[in-house]
């Protein structure tokens, strides 16, 4: 085998092997392929929303179950991308795609049936879920989390222990898919959970915190994280350097996926006020129903 | 399920709390956080060791390489002298090198007794060592050559200390001075009772 090959293969094998990683990013690429099969010609997203889905999929299976896991377990800055990654990109590509029609009918009756929609009508699981994916609630678990997991003692926590990483990075994963979902959801005034004001007042909300953290870790000076230099650098980087390209991280690409969400609601906003729907509402809104 | 989530996330950090506030010394609290010693390798005289060979006393655990100039000397220099005075009887300090392709066992073995003999040295392949980082998330990487065929092996600076079980207790820092090593071992021997 060739070098290069070598190298690719080695890059590919899951650092530390996630079961569920693997059920849910196979699982649900392979039931929104399933789904887009099965679905009528007509109904169809956009090849470009198919596109979003797979990209945030493949992104999100690329920071978690590559050796991409191991460079993010000890450099900081590209932590920061692995959770820039799942908690904006990638969550924010799946929102965008609106994935809920084709998995509909991707996913097995069984699971459907049996399983979702029983969890769905129980009523504390819609009070809880209604509770989170509030305009007032949801920018601040958002923001908080990122603050929660970059405090440095508790940073220093979770990047020891196996089960408390694994923590952090599924909250971040799916906290972004909650929060992506609410701003990005397609449906109009009056069905979606959030007006379209309330949505880019969210988006500015969250915004300010991100770059004041992010500024401050990259300007601080100070070695925040020691946890990395314990444990070892995956390559020679100096502490400061390493922190700096982290801060600008957490301050700079984040924040421009809030102007691009503000972006995609104000487009959305003004086609709504024209009094015709957004490209491709209609199919999706009653995919997304309850 | 977010809540749950949030909820598990919140056990997790409120059973981890005394590990947060106030861990920021030079020697940390670890319980709980790092695995179990666990590993099967070479010694320096070439016999094959389990982490189970060290079970009744303490052991720290450090990684480095023989080649390095003044990090792994220092800290292998530090940790003995604080076993001299003050280590609970049988304390090992293990040095397993991240650089076995270059550390042979025989240097291996020169270079352990030159800090006396608590200093054991241990050595695997590549898959094993591999496996030993996976498990105590630390890391090495080797530099590039130099024209003579030199390099320099970036490696982790932390020591784990393990009690008499084998269970993860403490993590010293480089900054660690003589004295807070000589407590880390009585804590160590008193976790162990």
């Amino acid at each position: 085998m060739p070098q290069a090959l070598r190298d690719a293969v080695a890059f590919l094998v899951p650092w530390e092997l996630s079961p569920l990683a693997f059920v849910l990013c196979v699982g649900g690429v392979a039931a929104y392929a399933a789904g887009l099969r099965r679905m009528p010609r007509a109904e169809r997203p956009s090849r470009w929303r198919s596109a979003a889905y797979f990209t945030g999929f493949g992104l999100v299976w690329l920071v978690m179950q590559t050796r991409f896991d191991y460079y993010a377990q000890h450099m900081f800055f590209l932590h920061r991308i692995a959770h820039l990654v799942l908690h904006h990109l990638g969550a924010f590509l799946i929102a965008l795609s609106n994935p809920v029609a084709v998995l509909g009918y991707g996913l097995p009756r069984a699971l459907t049936q049996r399983v979702l929609v029983p969890l769905w009508r129980r009523p504390g699981m819609r009070i809880a879920v209604r509770m989170i994916q509030n305009v007032w609630v949801a920018p601040v678990i958002f923001v908080g989390l990122i603050f929660f997991w970059l405090t440095p003692a508790i940073h220093f926590v979770a990047m020891l222990s196996p089960d408390v990483y694994w923590v952090m990075n599924w909250s971040m994963f799916l906290d972004g898919l909650l929060f992506w979902a609410l701003v990005l959801d397609p449906r109009g005034p009056g069905e979606a959970w959030a007006g379209f004001g309330a949505r880019i007042w969210m988006l500015v909300l969250a915004m300010p915190p991100q770059i004041v953290l992010g500024a401050y870790i990259a300007l601080s000076g100070v070695e925040l994280f020691d946890v990395y230099g314990l444990c070892g650098r995956a390559w020679d980087m100096s502490a400061a350097t390493d922190q700096t390209i982290g801060g600008l991280v957490t301050w700079i690409p984040a924040a421009m996926m809030h102007v691009i969400g503000a972006l995609i609601v104000i487009s959305r906003w003004i086609h709504a006020d024209r009094g015709r729907p957004a490209p491709h509402a209609p199919a999706l809104a009653h995919g997304a129903g309850d | 399920m977010r809540r749950g989530f949030a909820l598990a996330a919140l056990c997790l950090a409120l059973a981890g709390c005394d590990r947060i506030v106030g861990n920021d010394g030079p020697v940390r609290d670890v319980s709980g956080l790092v695995r179990d010693l666990h590993f099967t390798m070479t010694d320096e005289n070439g016999r094959v060791v389990h982490a189970d060979d060290f079970r009744g006393a303490p052991v720290l655990l450090y990684f480095g390489y023989i080649h390095c100039p003044d990090v792994c000397p220092t800290t292998l220099a530090r940790l003995s002298e604080a076993a001299r005075k003050a280590a609970p009887k049988g304390l090992r300090i293990v040095f397993v090198t991240v650089d076995p392709a270059r550390d042979t066992t025989r240097q291996l073995a020169e270079y352990v007794h030159a800090f006396g003999p608590r200093v054991k040295g241990l050595r695997s392949n590549e898959d094993e060592l591999e496996d030993l980082a996976r498990r105590y998330r630390v890391s090495y990487s080797r530099a590039k050559p130099d024209a003579r065929g030199e390099y320099e092996v970036t490696h982790s600076s932390g020591v784990f200390a393990f009690d008499a079980e084998g269970r993860a207790r403490l993590l010293i820092l480089p900054g660690a001075s003589t004295g807070d090593i000589e407590s880390a071992m009585r804590r160590l021997a008193n976790a162990a009772a």
